[in-house]
């Protein structure tokens, strides 16, 4: 009796948590289909009379979101397959490959993962104006395409994988090549998923490094975006949170569909949660 | 080949596997850091022109004197100091409550963990429209048990507050994870034998599963006092690009960012940073020699 009286609590207070975990998405998303008109009044009504998707229509109208949507996808997708291939490649080679130094480099690179990216902000962003890159693409991509996270986690996967494997395609006349990219990485392509997933999250959301390195509108990631809509917008607030959506909504979408990887990735990879 | 031993032809073709990694990283890893600490002992600087005039200890004399920074140290320190521990505990428990109820685990842990995908600038937004004092949600839930409406954003007693709710709320769901990854390595065998010999359910937290979590838990503390100490886009995002109300929520980061973005004090900034890392760097240090320490007590578990 007392038991399950404890574990009828036990439920309660773990949905009761999620809930109140759920309900800025919720306040957001009623928000969004209130009409316009309502701001700033306190609203008699929390559920909208009649549901306003032309909130939508306006916020694409009323700024550049098709654009901003565009450059995010972009820095997005190049600076995940750029670290992808710097990863796969260096880690292939920490863990399949002779060379000199070998040890001495992965101590070093090792030793830059307790940089905090944050201390680098000020030096990359005087580098990029030596090299003239400010309000460019390049300057949004490239100082990323290289991430020590990803190359420590894909080394811990490639150095599991039994080298068997490697003698095997060797004697069946594989190169080195070949044998990376028709066997090690197809056979780890449930750590190549999560390590993307979690930087496609970090890129998605970056804020502070676009927000510093660029000023052009045409230039715009969604977040450095939505934030000059709103200090255009003022308070507007349905119109805000339908942009607000746009913003979220793409993740979350992927993050129902993988998110056995985003937790392997998560548990696995020395970052522990860290994304960028 | 991986058995035989490295020579120079190896050792080249290695290079065409490694060059793209090692390049990009030492000019924007390697470079900026040395860099870093470079700028911040330039007085007199001017980054476009590459032009110094001096070097000293002039940036960290300023922010040694500038009550803003101090106000910006603080304010950090009650951010992580309130966050932290709640945080850790919250999750803790969530996460043994859903390691007890596995058939509702799976829908639960996917919501806790839904604000770890979104981006912190677009919550931030919608906080912003829940703390409103007209028309914002909390304080029409306040209203409703009859408490009396707080201008929370407007209020500089109140605005910390804030922001530090918005960070719990966006960090329960990756310490929540990891905390789950914890449970799950701990063999149940331990618990059972436990309970077999008449251990209640607090006894078997505190001597099994409790030190076993041990190490998780420091990870966790230093991940979440990490994060907590590097906040900018909650501040910028809940009170649209400014500090708060007199600076009530100006942390390190946003005053890293006002003074190299907005004042254009680049050495100053830099030197600040430098004092930020050795922030995350002492405490990261200090919880893991106290780690050791009680490892130690504890006879080498692990």
């Amino acid at each position: 009796m007392m038991n399950r009286l404890l574990n009828g609590l036990r439920t309660f207070c773990l949905l009761l948590g999620a809930a109140l975990m759920l309900l800025p998405f919720i306040w957001m998303l009623l928000t969004s289909l209130q009409p316009a008109s309502t701001t700033l009044s306190v609203p008699t009504n929390w559920l909208p009379q009649a549901l306003q998707w032309g909130n939508y229509l306006n916020v694409w109208q009323a700024a550049p979101f098709a654009r901003y949507c565009l450059n995010s996808l972009l820095v997005t997708s190049v600076t995940t397959i750029g670290q992808l291939l710097t990863s796969i490649l260096a880690a292939f080679a920490f863990t399949h490959l002779q060379f000199y130094g070998r040890r001495v480099l992965f101590g070093l690179l090792l030793a830059l993962m307790l940089v905090p990216g944050e201390l680098l902000l000020i030096p990359n962003f005087v580098t990029l104006a030596h090299l003239h890159w400010i309000n460019t693409y390049a300057a949004l991509v490239v100082p990323w395409l290289a991430s020590i996270f990803m190359f420590i986690t894909l080394h811990q996967a490639f150095r599991a994988q039994p080298k068997t494997l490697y003698y095997a395609a060797h004697i069946d006349g594989a190169s080195d090549w070949q044998y990376l990219w028709h066997v090690l990485v197809p056979t780890n392509r449930p750590i190549i998923t999560a390590v993307a997933l979690l930087q496609v999250i970090g890129s998605w959301n970056a804020f502070m490094w676009p927000l510093i390195v660029t000023n052009d509108d045409r230039l715009r990631t969604l977040p450095v975006g939505l934030m000059a809509f709103t200090s255009d917008q003022g308070t507007n607030y349905p119109l805000l949170m339908a942009a607000t959506v746009c913003v979220i909504l793409p993740l979350i979408l992927l993050y129902f569909g993988l998110q056995k990887y985003l937790i392997l990735g998560m548990t696995t990879s020395p970052a522990k949660g860290k994304s960028l | 080949m991986i058995n035989s031993r490295p020579n120079l032809k190896s050792t080249l073709k290695a290079a065409l596997y490694l060059t793209p990694l090692l390049l990009i990283t030492l000019l924007f890893t390697v470079w900026p850091l040395i860099n870093a600490f470079l700028m911040s002992s330039y007085t007199k600087y001017n980054y476009y022109t590459n032009q110094i005039s001096a070097l000293g200890w002039a940036n960290f004399i300023y922010l040694w004197h500038d009550p803003t920074f101090h106000l910006a140290v603080r304010n950090t320190l009650i951010l992580v100091l309130l966050v932290m521990p709640i945080t850790v505990a919250l999750s803790l428990l969530i996460a043994l409550g859903l390691n007890h109820n596995q058939h509702l685990a799976g829908l639960l842990r996917t919501i806790y963990f839904l604000p770890f995908v979104t981006s912190t600038v677009a919550i931030g937004l919608v906080w912003n429209w829940i703390f409103r004092l007209d028309g914002g949600l909390l304080n029409a839930i306040l209203g409703k048990f009859g408490l009396h409406a707080i201008d929370w954003l407007n209020d500089p007693h109140y605005a910390l507050f804030a922001l530090s709710i918005v960070c719990m709320w966006q960090g329960l769901g990756v310490n929540i994870i990891l905390f789950l990854a914890g449970l799950n390595h701990i063999d149940q065998r331990y618990a059972r034998v436990a309970e077999l010999d008449g251990a209640n359910a607090w006894q078997r937290f505190t001597t099994i599963t409790g030190p076993l979590l041990l190490p998780m838990t420091v990870l966790i503390i230093v991940n979440t006092s990490v994060t907590n100490f590097k906040v900018f886009d909650q501040v910028y995002a809940l009170f649209h690009g400014s500090a708060g109300p007199g600076n009530a929520d100006l942390t390190m980061m946003y005053y890293l960012y006002q003074k190299f973005y907005v004042e254009n004090q680049v050495t100053i900034a830099a030197a600040s940073g430098i004092v930020l890392f050795a922030f995350v760097g002492g405490l990261t240090l200090l919880t893991y020699a106290v780690y050791r320490h009680r490892q130690h007590q504890l006879g080498g578990w692990s």
